[in-house]
């Protein structure tokens, strides 16, 4: 059960003068449980690539399968896909338009044509999962803070259910204290229920810390496609590319060419800290 | 008396619950005193809500103080003749690129400004061109804003306000809607016009990196000035920050972590290099 | 992607036509349509017609995109030649069942086609060669006798330009809460009337709060850039008339003039 990525390539504009390759022959497999972080700098084809996963777009050429069937047939229930690959938009909350939020968060449900009774208990179970209060339940959506916000519109793609979870840079505007929170929710979904995310992001230290394994896209293409660590090696050409390493990548690096034999395949803060400390032991 | 001063400046807004009864008064801004010398870099820290965005629009005359005094060059916000001065000498450039961009041409938004101030069309021509040219931007004059990366925009957004000649610009979250490299051209940009066109600069953020190279540097939490110093005095002040859930930079992190394991290095620790050399420096290898 | 589509249909070139001052278009647009309706015989049309195709080559606009304007009035035109035709009373000529095609309909019909294609393409040539924003300003100096009259002429301008500004911004960001919906499942497509419509609630409300949203931030921002009505304000690209732009005022009334000199003097007409 997994979802394929075949030799998919996407033209925008095609056939006109103002054709954009945004996608170049992609090949990719995300198996099911991964927790995968999508990075590239703005225009790298990240949102195209993700915007093709529910079907929102199709591709010029090559095909895509979830659980083994092609999405694009003229059969395949697409709706139901969307239901299944939950995705969730940068600054969600821009989609909010119910006047609560409890109604809200029922849209994506009732849009998949559950019950009143199922819609509601999913509506709630999501909400829940999101950390907002009851007492919000019966408030405008515009009334809450901005975290509070995002966390709605993220349970409004939670209630479907969705097996895979793509999530377009969840953080973004948000000051440190809202991003951990989304964050730790996003680990959380993922450690207890199992679904499988695709977090998209600038922060490298983001991803770092929570990803298993890390695909760098720029210009159309999957540039890298490994664990953190592996990447991270490459932090020069990901600097080419306008990218970054972690910071304390540059730290290992910098104390290992200065004749510290430190190990440098280290990702977060705590790793770079246990080497050091060994390497001076 | 500085670029702008503040006494005990106080902001209160009222909260309305759907009925438009009141149900309480928040305190953004809380008895904030501050001084701003004329030519400095000056960084405010604080998350969303701290009341760093309300303490900044007062210097733009865009609010006016419940309680307390704001002067700008001397001048007290709240009187009416004032207006159009203080804002020519605070400009302000704001969050959302998208949103503070009026001209449909690069160098027509550049203009805006100085035409509402009313200065000689033979002169907007020549503000315009230093402008754009002090951001970087001249090349793209004749572009449609909406062709440009979001880094661009604000770089635009800024010479707007540099066109209007002020001795002041107060950047709100100028960054916060941008992706890494658009985050770096327009700190480059900030900091650009303070070495070498000498205005002050206020810039309200909340990403700790960028305020590395601020003169001094504020921390607001719940409308109070929580800390205030040199970046490396307030980074050298870790929990503190941590408490403050503001994001301390990975380096002076780990160089924190480090030294509570028991290796010597000093406080606030900026950059990867110096943290490379503290490390080597403790352990006889320099 | 949206972004790049261009608001009304300026056509990036350079020639004379596009030079000329918008107030100039503007004024020669109107002329141009004033005569089109005195002219009542087909001198007349022939001289509208040179003028046209002169002015349409100076401008160095390919003659497809003239026409391309024609496109979505088609079926109003069609109309109103099929009513000239068979409702006009007179010489019968031909008679197809109960409806008869008069020698006077024939030429009203024809004549009403010729002065809607000119008209349409008249004015392409205007928008064409002028940009939005070149247009706004001219309509904003044009109109300035009328702030006499409390007309916020400088107001109107400046929301012109501004809804310029955003139109493409607002399509961009429809499409994206569009996209948004659909991923929670909403459907657009299938339905009764009464459906969809309702369905369009999750994409107008969010536009609606986005655009109003934008409006606070820009008004704040304009305050911040000393923005306070048009008095005091000077322009960085003021109107100013050239040699070029009284010349084309010459000859524009020049053909104006030589059209009322024939309503009034040439009665020939090869129908009658």
């Amino acid at each position: 059960m997994s979802l394929i990525i075949n030799h998919v390539s996407h033209i925008y504009s095609e056939n006109t003068a103002m054709a954009v390759p945004a996608l170049k022959d992609i090949n990719l497999q995300i198996k099911d449980g991964e927790f995968i972080g999508l990075i590239g700098h703005t225009g790298s084809g990240k949102s195209t690539l993700i915007q093709h996963l529910n079907g929102l777009l199709k591709p010029t050429s090559g095909e895509i399968y979830y659980n083994g069937k092609d999405i694009n047939d003229e059969e395949y229930d697409r709706k139901g896909l969307r239901g299944k690959v939950g995705l969730v938009f940068q600054y969600p909350e821009h989609q909010l338009f119910e006047t609560d939020v409890f109604k809200d968060v029922c849209f994506g449900p009732k849009n998949l044509g559950l019950s009143k009774k199922e819609t509601e208990l999913r509506a709630y179970e999501a909400l829940k999962q999101v950390g907002i209060e009851d007492e919000y339940f019966y408030q405008s959506p515009f009334d809450l803070s901005g975290g509070q916000k995002r966390r709605v519109a993220i349970a409004g793609v939670l209630a479907m259910k969705p097996e895979v979870l793509i999530l377009d840079e969840p953080t973004a505007g948000l000051d440190p204290k809202g991003r951990d929170e989304i964050l730790d929710l996003i680990a959380k979904l993922h450690r207890e229920n199992g679904i499988t995310v695709i977090l998209v992001s600038h922060s490298m230290e983001d991803v770092a810390k929570y990803a298993k394994r890390l695909i760098v896209m720029n210009r159309g293409e999957v540039m890298f496609d490994n664990a953190p660590m592996e990447v991270f090696k490459h932090y020069s050409e990901l600097e080419k590319v306008g990218l970054a390493a972690p910071q304390v990548i540059y730290i290992m690096n910098r104390l290992l060419e200065k004749g510290l034999n430190v190990n440098t395949q280290v990702s977060t803060l705590e790793e770079a800290k246990t080497e050091i400390l060994k390497a001076l032991r | 008396m500085g670029i702008v001063k503040t006494d005990k400046l106080t902001f209160e807004y009222i909260r309305r619950d759907e009925e438009g009864n009141v149900e309480g008064i928040t305190r953004a801004v809380d008895e904030v005193s501050l001084d701003i010398k004329q030519g400095d870099f000056i960084a405010i820290l604080g998350h969303n809500g701290s009341g760093k965005s309300t303490l900044a629009k007062h210097m733009n005359a865009i609010l006016y103080p419940t309680e307390g005094t704001i002067w700008v060059d001397g001048k007290d916000t709240t009187e009416e003749e004032h207006l159009w001065d203080i804002r020519q000498t605070a400009g302000m450039v704001f969050q959302n690129p998208d949103n503070q961009i009026i001209g449909q041409v690069v160098e027509e938004d550049v203009g805006f400004g100085p035409e509402n101030m009313g200065v000689p069309t033979k002169e907007i021509w020549e503000r315009v061109e230093e402008s754009l040219k002090a951001v970087g931007m001249y090349e793209f004059r004749k572009m449609s804003p909406n062709k440009l990366s979001g880094g661009q925009k604000q770089r635009v957004s800024i010479a707007g306000v540099i066109a209007m000649h002020p001795k002041c610009i107060v950047l709100d979250e100028p960054t916060a809607m941008l992706d890494p490299n658009g985050r770096k051209e327009v700190i480059r940009a900030v900091r650009a016009l303070n070495d070498v066109e000498k205005i002050t600069v206020i810039l309200i953020t909340h990403y700790m990196e960028e305020v590395i190279y601020a003169d001094k540097v504020y921390v607001m939490d719940k409308g109070r000035i929580e800390m205030q110093g040199t970046p490396r005095e307030i980074f050298s002040k870790v929990e503190r920050l941590k408490a403050l859930r503001l994001d301390v930079p990975q380096v002076t992190l780990l160089a924190h972590e480090l030294k509570k394991n028991g290796m010597d290095i000093p406080d606030g620790i900026l950059t990867a290099d110096e943290l490379a050399s503290a490390i080597l420096g403790q352990n006889g290898l320099l | 992607m949206i972004r790049d589509i261009t608001l009304g249909q300026y056509y990036q070139t350079d020639s004379i036509i596009h030079r000329l001052d918008p107030r100039v278009k503007i004024v020669s647009t109107v002329l141009f349509i004033i005569s089109l309706f005195l002219v009542e015989n087909f001198i007349g049309y022939i001289i509208a017609a040179v003028f046209l195709v002169s002015v349409i080559k100076i401008s160095k606009v390919p003659f497809k995109f003239m026409v391309r304007g024609m496109k979505a009035v088609v079926f109003l035109m069609l109309i109103t030649v099929v009513f000239n035709l068979f409702l006009e009373p007179g010489e019968p000529l031909v008679s197809i069942w109960k409806l008869t095609i008069t020698k006077q309909g024939l030429r009203k019909a024809i004549f009403m086609a010729i002065r809607l294609t000119f008209l349409i393409v008249g004015s392409s040539v205007m928008t064409l060669t002028t940009t939005p924003n070149h247009l706004t300003d001219g309509i904003e100096k044009l109109l300035k006798p009328l702030r006499f009259i409390k007309v916020p002429v400088h107001e109107i301008a400046m929301m012109m330009s501004i809804a310029l500004r955003f139109i493409p911004i607002l399509l961009e960001e429809t499409d994206k809460i569009m996209k948004a919906q659909l991923a929670r499942g909403a459907d657009f497509e299938n339905g009764n009337i009464l459906k969809k419509a309702k369905s369009l609630v999750p994409i107008l409300v969010p536009l609606f709060i986005s655009a109003f949203r934008r409006a606070n931030d820009l008004a704040m921002a304009m305050e911040a850039r000393c923005y306070r009505g048009g008095n005091h304000r000077t322009k960085m690209k003021p109107l100013k008339y050239k040699k070029r732009d009284l010349l084309s005022y010459l000859v524009v009334f020049g053909y104006f003039a030589l059209i009322i000199v024939i309503k009034i003097y040439v009665k020939v007409d090869i129908w009658q």
